[in-house]
């Protein structure tokens, strides 16, 4: 049925339009508040911090002594080859943390606002990405501190010691952007930190804590493989001062697919996904 | 594309499903500038149209121009010009009531300095200045949803779109928002909004619609609705408040006083008093249910 209504039209000045943000202004915007986001949660933040400082006081000071006399070493030399595995899985923790506020934001609302407003509202993935970054390096840097403090010494140049970070960096985005998806597709927050809690083990079945021979043979045909196997070799080869070998540039590579991957799902799901 | 001043809405034929569940059908309306209330209850479709309006989702069939701009070809230029505060307090809980005021100032496209003077203006016009540099986390819901409204005016839209502002709200706060509204309204600012309340409809609309099952199957202003049921009646009680009858009259003093001098004769004790039709009972008569009991016979929701 056709219904037509019609009501006294006020005259009001007619209001310029507003002229809308772009992809920068956009992005700045979000990253900051992404960045007010992750150090106003002081809770998380000390977790973020704590959670893998804890994590390396463990492995070096209870496990560290039996693991190491396996391979005929000693407290020192686990340190150095756990480092870049607590680095990393503390990135695992630091990056859950975004789905669960990518989550947030998809679900109560707050997106659905944005996406009627005349910006590029991919922006708002793109501050959480930009802040868990920032959180999470920060995380690193203090692990990487603690461990010096712990006797950890590197004869490194500064480029192999550039190119560890740099290959921690790149798995930190890698998480991230994982996490993020996985905040998009879940229905709610707790949701999306439950599925992240699955990804948090896969650390612990790479050469990451132990070497992979010591492994049963079922097992190793994954941890051998998997992909942070050979990010986690890389770096704990640059961070000693070695040469990363072939598996630097395997790394890199699976980084790329997951990062491509990744962007590919948003792409496909980020414009669909309407709260109801 | 120019704007036009002819309609505020106009939608032909309009029609969205999602899959075998057909939310809106074959909707036709034509709204001047002003404040309209689509009025239905859960599942009937209005967030849907809302989100249609306001560029959030894509609609399937049918011709819409929001001044004078169509929602999913002019999506970019049409949001310059709009703004929608949901079902939920869309604002940063994390962040302080003036940071959220200034983000949304800045994704408008407003510079840094115009945000922040437009964010004092609103603050204060929505008595929110004393709280302002407190975290949102902290606010009651009423403060949320003044917050989610500032926020939303924040770079003069010509057209609001308020999705239930006053769900979950009690009685004060939304007394206090309704006002709030009404002043809005009053500045030119034309709002389009969803209730599920026919007494906040009555309240705040110039021209009410009805949506059932997605469908308009009413549309006027109040009183308007109110005589599709009829008149007034007279409504006798007893000591203790029960009905004990119910006369319809036309309404006026002469009617009303012929009627009683009849009724004093058999109930000399009871008091009267003389009731108008509610939107209630227009509700009812449209609907053959009372609002917010009638999804059973709806597409799920």
């Amino acid at each position: 049925m056709s219904v037509a209504t019609t009501v006294s039209r006020t005259s009001s000045p007619r209001p310029t339009p507003s002229q809308g943000a772009g992809f920068l202004t956009g992005l700045k915007v979000f990253t900051a508040r992404s960045l007010k986001h992750s150090f106003r949660d002081a809770e998380s933040l000390l977790m973020a911090v704590m959670l893998p400082l804890m994590l390396m006081l463990i492995f070096t000071f209870i496990f560290g002594e039996s693991i190491a006399a396996g391979q005929g070493g000693d407290r020192g030399d686990y340190l150095a080859y756990v480092l870049p595995a607590i680095a990393l899985t503390a990135a695992g923790f630091g990056a859950s943390y975004t789905a669960v506020v990518v989550s947030n934001d998809m679900t109560t609302g707050f997106m659905n606002r944005l996406r009627t407003m005349p910006f590029p509202s991919v922006t708002v993935l793109l501050g959480h990405t930009a802040s868990s970054m920032v959180r999470n390096l920060l995380a690193t840097a203090v692990v990487v501190a603690v461990a010096f403090a712990l006797g950890f010494r590197t004869e490194a140049s500064v480029m192999q010691f550039s190119g560890a970070v740099g290959l921690i960096a790149l798995w930190i985005l890698v998480i991230t952007v994982v996490f993020a998806v996985l905040g998009m597709v879940a229905g709610s927050a707790e949701a999306a930190s439950g599925y992240g809690f699955i990804l948090l083990f896969l650390p612990y079945v790479s050469s990451g804590f132990a070497p992979v021979e010591t492994m049963p043979g079922w097992l190793r045909g994954f941890a051998g493989y998997q992909p942070m196997t050979p990010v986690i070799d890389a770096s704990r080869a640059l961070l000693n001062g070695q040469a990363p070998g072939s598996e630097w540039w395997i790394g890199v590579l699976w980084c790329a697919g997951f990062i491509a991957a990744a962007v590919w799902l948003a792409a496909a799901i980020f414009p669909r996904k309407v709260a109801r | 594309m120019p704007y036009t001043d002819e309609w505020l809405i106009e939608i032909a034929g309009l029609s969205k499903s999602y899959g075998q569940r057909h939310v809106l059908q074959d909707l036709n309306l034509a709204l001047a500038p002003g404040i309209h209330a689509l009025l239905g209850p859960n599942g009937a479709g209005k967030t849907t149209l809302v989100n249609i309006l306001s560029t959030l989702i894509r609609y399937d069939a049918g011709r819409a121009r929001v001044l004078g701009l169509d929602p999913q070809r002019d999506r970019a230029q049409l949001q310059k010009l709009i703004s929608l505060t949901g079902q939920y307090a869309a604002v940063d809980g994390a962040l302080t009531g003036a940071e959220n005021m200034l983000m949304m100032g800045r994704l408008f496209g407003l510079s840094r300095r115009e945000a922040r003077r437009r964010a004092d203006e609103l603050l204060e016009r929505f008595e929110l200045s004393a709280a302002a540099g407190r975290r949102v986390a902290t606010y009651s819901g009423g403060m949320r949803r003044k917050l989610d409204i500032a926020a939303s005016l924040i770079a003069g839209p010509r057209l609001i779109f308020l999705d239930e502002p006053t769900t979950g709200l009690d009685t004060r706060s939304r007394q206090a928002l309704w006002d709030e509204i009404n002043a809005l309204a009053a500045t030119g600012t034309s709002i389009f909004l969803t209730t599920q309340y026919l007494e906040e409809a009555d309240v705040l609309a110039e021209q009410i619609m009805v949506l059932h099952g997605g469908s308009i199957i009413a549309a006027g202003t109040a009183p308007e609705l109110k005589q599709r049921v009829g008149g007034s009646t007279i409504q006798l009680h007893d000591e203790a408040g029960h009905l004990l009858q119910e006369v319809p009259t036309r309404g006026s003093a002469a009617d009303v006083a012929r009627d009683l001098t009849a009724l004093a004769r058999t109930r000399p004790e009871a008091t009267v008093t003389v009731r108008r039709p509610t939107l209630d009972e227009v509700f009812l008569q449209l609907t053959g249910a009372p609002a917010g009991q009638n999804q059973k016979d709806e597409t799920p929701a």
